[in-house]
């Protein structure tokens, strides 16, 4: 299991990503932006959190446009595994291969905490390890956190399954941290190969540091 | 050379926050009769051309590929 780790000017979650898919046992590699291809073994390829480019203009708005995106855009095209966390999120649904747009969050602070986070589907290989209707105990840190989508795409997510985890409090009831629309925290693609989600499994990895619920997710790419 | 002014706003029917905080900065100042605040972004190219309608579809092209962000924002161009 080869799981490729992007890295822009301006990610600062890649090593936490590697920690994290090392600790599960899968091997790593970290690629930087200017790389016009992505090593041929690679089972998942990861955009790592951060503050790529600086958030300049719009978050992950310049990163689309790295060289890497081209092969990023092509190994999804073919089918390819791709999560992308937090500024990972921001940067697929910039580069067209996640529905919606991330938007400033609606309180305009930046929020940094643990909250709990429902699934909402789980036929996928992201969140199979789980049930629907599970709450899981994962950080956010994001200040671009608030998930828009139109209402004709809203109903497409709905209608495929693509609203993966919302944002909720302990119970599973709605808990809306940033204005996200229906309090959406993570969406795939209709082909269910390309995942984004604002919250941070990569950091609940370790009961001792608060949680270690986001093993059940990230393991779920594993299995391959 | 022309000079391209763009500017960038959220569409019609999705919240400004910033907007509602300024409106809301402006109300607790006596501001009255504010009736909607909308905070964009003005982003200003000075283009190689004297060609206007080609600084414009040059301009168009820049704004969908990477000035704005369709699904959430609207754009419009002034040249001068």
């Amino acid at each position: 299991m080869k799981v490729t780790i992007l890295q822009f000017p301006g990610t600062n979650c890649e090593y936490d990503t590697e920690h994290a898919f090392k600790a599960l046992g899968a091997d790593t590699e970290i690629v930087w932006h200017k790389a016009e291809s992505i090593p041929a073994d690679t089972n998942l390829l990861v955009v790592a959190g951060g503050f790529s480019y600086g958030d300049y203009l719009r978050s992950g708005a310049i990163a689309k446009f790295s060289p890497v995106m081209k092969a990023v855009s092509t190994y999804a095209e073919n089918g390819g595994k791709v999560l992308g966390i937090c500024n990972g999120f921001q940067v697929l649904t910039e580069a067209g291969l996640l529905p919606g747009a991330l938007k400033r969050n609606d309180g305009l602070h930046f929020i940094s905490k643990h909250h709990t986070l429902k699934v909402i589907n789980n036929d996928n290989i992201f969140l199979e390890k789980l049930n629907k209707g599970d709450v899981v105990n994962i950080p956010i840190a994001h200040h671009d956190g608030n998930y828009f989508i139109d209402e004709d795409g809203l109903k497409d997510l709905y209608a495929n399954n693509q609203v993966l985890l919302t944002y909720s409090d302990e119970n599973g009831d709605v808990k809306n941290p940033n204005g996200s629309v229906d309090s959406i925290a993570g969406v795939c693609n209709k082909n269910k190969n390309v995942f984004g989600l604002m919250p941070h499994p990569e950091r609940a990895m370790e009961s001792i540091l608060g949680s270690d619920d986001g093993i059940k997710m990230l393991e779920g790419f594993l299995k391959a | 050379m022309i000079k391209a002014i763009v500017n960038v706003s959220l569409k019609m029917g999705v919240l400004d926050s910033q907007g509602k905080a300024v409106h809301h900065a402006l109300d607790s100042l006596n501001f009255s009769g504010v009736n909607d605040v909308r905070v964009g972004k003005q982003i200003i190219l000075k283009l190689d051309t004297d060609d206007k309608s080609k600084a414009m579809s040059d301009v168009e092209k820049m704004c969908e590929d990477l000035l704005a962000n369709t699904v959430i924002e609207d754009y419009e161009i002034e040249l001068v």
